[in-house]
């Protein structure tokens, strides 16, 4: 095996298996580590600067982070990184004063921004301190995207969403509210410099079965029904309510009913519930709040009478797996079911929608109907348009359009000075040694063993009482430290030093995972396999380091190092160093036009 | 040292031994030695046997005298019986022990100056009467928890930290261990787990005086050039004569050696050692051989390590005093109290 390159900037970013695993790679352990030590303002801060809604996010975030949390490989559950975010956010005092300041001259560019989700939302915070001119287009009379028209009060406040939109909008870009693009051509013919589409992906999927016409009164497409809900145009809903479908949107659709009068409402998945495209917690919270969830039956029929919706029928079915391990689903032979029912929502999917661009200005579209889209540039075959968040690659989340607004405003940035976008522009790191004495670091290296905490709700039925009233408290402030705790402090590296060690085996002793082994090198398969514990992760790497006096080499196996630094406490060379790798992402700015 | 305790969190795939215990539950309290010790890769050793052994760690017990290496019980092995006895007093306190208690395996822990010095007397007895224990002395040529005083096992010519040369003979622990009728002899290296591992698994199922001199660099007074117990000067005048598989029962070994170097002694307790001979001329069943041998290469600066004299069949201090199997701590008054007739029948064929 060859030595490790730990001057590539990727191999210690990926042993920080949160950071690398967000999207908008946000510095998870530095902004934890200030949350343990009560700074939550610098926190927020570090979170605003990568992921633009911090407070949002901690409430909302599909969280891609806690799945990859090294925490959960060492122990049951991984950090509860998203409900810290919120800590920060909760707890942090007014951050008015740390954020940019509108342009004072303007760079004498202009760029349009479709819709003002966060997506368009993140471009325009990159871009506008920068002296961009900026005008975004927004069909709805608020600007938020479905953060506002989709997301149900419960789970965020509005104040939380007028609060950080409120930050970029303080960056007085040309606001356009409820303009509806109905034409990109006449957009372009404004002269802008670049556009961005961020109109997300508008859609709800319907479904048409017998009945669907004659019932219409009271079926509803979920997307449409929960903006209505948000922007105040509908306000109550039958008592026994069904929800088809098993994503978020349908577990937002039930816990909405719930609160609208819905006294008996069920969800109603084809699938099995394992396969549901629902977070497991959203699946939990919705299950808490009574709502039962019904799987493996497919939708048949609408059941009406005079005129009006009395119900549902469903097939039922079970999964069978083909030679290739493709799922199938086959009728029981059981009778079909029938649910009675004052209203339907229909939860079965969201789809994009492009009418308003044409088709001869340039843009390619592919047999989905989708734009083709460069995925590290964002731009469009059209390269002064560019697309993200859910319009670009489909229906995703919160934090991927903001990352993907990052990543359209560097192209912007670059374009606008002549430069190619396609060269993109390196992350900023700095690597610290953490060392304050023998056995001191400036990062608390004692490993909590405590289990992961559970954020305390309001009582059942007061939430349910009033939609407005957010279900979740948040962790307090002594919650919130010792969830903290639990982070491993993965940014801080172990870094070996090979014409330091004299092969006295303290780390490998010491180590309380295992890591460590020195032993005749050899090719990584082979050697993964004669480490002190079998390094078994193949998408964690192997830290190989040559150099040593017996010839022999040092292997690591980065999965489930504690960063703990007992290696490096022991070592009596200094051969192991404990140092924090904080990376940045770069962006808009003179700094991602410094590579050519 | 650290300060911090060894957090509980281990490796989710710890393996578990015939007893269900994982490595770690061999762990005692976190060590208070310097960062880098030998004498620590030696307790991590030890750990690492009695996992293999799978012995349970109450069954053992553990006594030492004064020193960083006589603190080391304290770190391995946790849950065991230990003694932490008066300067070089370790060997009789263990043979008392052992007296009292034949069932408990023994592991006395020894320093160079425990030993070699204060307690050279002690050392002597318990292995002349073959006792039924692992005697390990973690040899670093000086003494360590008193800040480096050249111990008795010190080279002559040998320099101290500050660049003092010794200017007294050694004391060879192995070769007086050959003299004094210990049954099993071996040396190694705190830096070399391959070897020292399966050494100790071995002198622990050894049925007599098992000893061990286990060279053990002190990283804070000796391992600086002109030492000759420092890693550097170890691991470039190691002479292993011989490597060493321990197999209990029917497990098979499938590592492959060239026919003819491979030698296998089966112990009393039923596990046989397989040697590989590294050394050709290295015989380990001969006693005055193996002196002969270590002699000659010592004086030719080189560090013979391995397995260096064993006994198959040893006699141990208990069949040599005709004890009873029952421990004598199980006996109650009916079997320890001959009774006044008793006496009056010894008194009598005294007259
Ligand atoms: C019910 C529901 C719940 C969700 N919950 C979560 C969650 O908990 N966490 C999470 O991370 N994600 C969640 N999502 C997904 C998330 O809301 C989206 O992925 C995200 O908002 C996409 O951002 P965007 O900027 O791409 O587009 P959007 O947020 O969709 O914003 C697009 C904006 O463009 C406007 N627009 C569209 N077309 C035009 C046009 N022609 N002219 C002018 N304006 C136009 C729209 O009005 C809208 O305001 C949820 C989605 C739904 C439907
Ligand atoms: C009766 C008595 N004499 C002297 C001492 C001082 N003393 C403490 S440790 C030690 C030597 C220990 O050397 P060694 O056994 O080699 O242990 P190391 O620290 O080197 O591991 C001495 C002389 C003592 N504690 N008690
Ligand atoms: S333990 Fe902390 S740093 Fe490590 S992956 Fe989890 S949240 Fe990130
Ligand atoms: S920091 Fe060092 S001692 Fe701690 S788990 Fe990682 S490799 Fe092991
Ligand atoms: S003084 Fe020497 S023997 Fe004692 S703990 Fe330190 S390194 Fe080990
Ligand atoms: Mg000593």
């Amino acid at each position: 095996m060859q030595a490790t390159d730990i001057a590539n900037p990727d191999y210690f970013h990926k042993v920080v298996d949160c950071q690398w695993a967000c999207p908008a790679h946000t510095p998870v352990p530095e902004y934890i580590r200030l949350i343990a030590a009560g700074r939550y303002t610098d926190a927020y801060m570090i979170n605003w600067r990568s992921n633009v809604f911090p407070g949002v996010l901690g409430r909302t975030c599909d969280r891609p982070c806690e799945p990859a949390c090294r925490r959960g490989r060492v122990e049951k559950a991984p950090v509860a990184i998203c409900r810290l975010k919120r800590v920060a956010a909760d707890k942090k005092d007014d951050v008015r004063a740390y954020l940019p300041k509108p342009a004072k001259q303007h760079n004498g560019k202009r760029v349009a921004l479709i819709g003002a989700g966060p997506a368009s939302l993140t471009v325009a915070r990159d871009l506008l301190p920068l002296g961009y001119q900026v005008t975004i287009y927004e069909q709805d009379p608020k600007a938020g995207g479905m953060i506002r028209s989709q997301i149900p009060r419960f789970r965020l406040p509005e104040s939380v969403i007028d609060e950080e939109v409120g930050y970029i909008l303080g960056l007085e870009p040309e606001l356009r509210l409820g303009r509806r693009v109905d034409s990109l051509k006449a957009v372009l013919a404004e002269g802008y410099d670049a556009v961005f589409v961020g109109c997300g992906a508008p859609r709800g999927r319907d479904l048409e079965i017998s009945g669907r016409k004659e019932a219409a009164a009271n079926i509803h497409i979920g997307i449409d029904w929960l903006s209505s809900v948000s922007f105040g145009h509908v306000g109550k809903i039958g008592k026994r309510v069904i929800v088809l479908g098993g994503g978020n949107t349908a577990m937002d659709c039930c816990r909405t009913s719930r609160r609208l009068g819905g006294s008996d409402v069920k969800v109603v998945v084809r699938s099995g519930f394992e396969e549901m495209k629902a977070s497991p917690w959203e699946k939990e919270d919705a299950m808490h709040e009574d709502i039962p969830i019904l799987n493996y039956m497919v939708p048949k029929a609408f059941l009406h009478k005079n005129g009006r919706l009395t119900g549902m029928s469903f097939e039922k079915v079970r999964a069978e797996y083909d030679t290739k391990g493709r799922r199938n689903l086959v009728p029981t032979g059981e009778p079909d079911v029938t649910i009675e029912c004052d209203d339907v929502l229909v939860a079965v999917g969201q789809e994009n929608a492009f009418p308003w661009i044409e088709r001869d200005i340039g843009i390619e579209f592919d047999k989905w109907n989708m734009p083709k889209v460069d995925a590290a540039t964002m731009q469009s075959t059209l390269p002064k348009v560019l697309f993200g968040g859910d319009a670009a690659f489909g229906p995703k989340n919160i934090i991927w359009a903001v990352a993907h607004g990052h990543e359209a405003a560097v192209s912007i940035d670059r374009m606008c000075a002549g430069l190619n976008p396609s060269q993109r522009p390196a992350p900023a790191v700095t690597v610290m040694s953490q060392k304050m004495g023998i056995h001191e670091w400036s990062y608390d290296n004692d490993v909590s063993n405590d289990a992961r905490y559970k954020v305390p709700l309001r009582p059942k039925a007061e939430a349910l009482g009033d939609i407005k009233l957010e279900v979740e408290l948040g962790f307090d402030a002594r919650l919130g430290f010792a969830e903290a705790a639990r982070c491993l402090n993965c940014d801080v590296q172990t870094v070996f030093s090979a014409s330091a060690c004299i092969e006295c085996d303290a780390c490998v002793d010491i180590c309380p995972m295992d890591c460590i082994t020195f032993a005749a090198n050899g090719e990584e398969k082979d050697l993964r396999a004669r480490l002190t514990a079998p390094a078994l992760n193949p998408t964690q790497d192997i830290y190989l380091q040559t150099g040593l006096k017996t010839g022999r080499v040092m292997a690591k196996d980065e999965d489930v190092c504690l960063h703990c630094g007992l290696c490096a406490e022991r070592c009596p060379t200094g051969a192991w160093d404990m140092q924090k790798y904080l990376l940045h992402t770069t962006q808009a700015g003179h700094a991602c036009r410094s590579s050519r | 040292m650290t300060y911090l305790n060894k957090p509980v969190l281990h490796h989710p795939k710890l393996k578990a031994n015939a007893l269900g215990l994982t490595h770690r539950d061999y762990e005692g309290k976190v060590s208070t030695l310097c960062a880098g010790c030998g004498h620590d890769s030696i307790s991590a050793a030890i750990i690492q046997a009695c996992w293999n052994l799978s012995l349970e760690p109450h069954r053992i017990a553990k006594l030492s005298g004064i020193g960083c290496s006589s603190k080391t019980p304290d770190y391995f092995l946790g849950p065991a019986h230990g003694f932490n006895s008066v300067h070089g007093r370790m060997p009789s306190v263990l043979t008392g022990a052992n007296l009292a208690n034949r069932e408990l395996i023994y592991l006395g822990v020894s320093g160079d100056g425990d030993s070699a010095s204060i307690g050279l007397g002690q050392f002597a007895h318990s292995l002349r009467r073959g006792v039924n224990m692992l005697y390990i002395v973690e040899n670093n040529g000086v003494y360590g928890l008193t800040k480096g005083q050249f111990s008795a096992t010190a080279d002559r010519g040998s320099a101290s930290k500050r660049g003092v040369s010794n200017s007294d003979s050694p004391i060879d622990m192995v070769s007086l261990a050959l003299q004094l009728g210990a049954t099993f002899i071996a040396r190694s290296f705190s830096g070399d787990k391959t070897q020292l591992v399966p050494l100790i698994e071995a002198a622990i199922l050894h049925k007599g005086a098992a000893f061990i001199d286990c060279i053990s660099p002190c990283i804070a007074f000796n391992n600086h050039p002109g030492s000759t117990k420092s890693f550097d000067y170890v691991r470039a005048h190691n002479e292993a004569v011989n490597t060493l598989d321990v197999m209990i029962g029917r497990e098979t070994i499938t590592a492959d050696y060239a026919p003819g170097t491979t030698r296998e002694i089966v112990q009393h307790d039923g596990s046989t050692l397989r040697l590989h001979k590294l050394a050709d001329d290295y015989d380990p069943t001969d006693r005055t051989a193996a002196a002969d041998y270590l002699q000659r290469r010592h004086a030719k600066g080189e560090v013979v390590t391995g397995l260096l004299y064993l006994d198959p069949a040893p006699r141990d201090l208990h069949a040599g005093l005709d004890t009873v199997e029952t421990p004598l701590n199980r006996l109650g008054d009916a079997e320890l109290i001959p009774g006044a007739k008793a006496i009056e029948r010894i008194n009598a064929a005294l007259r």
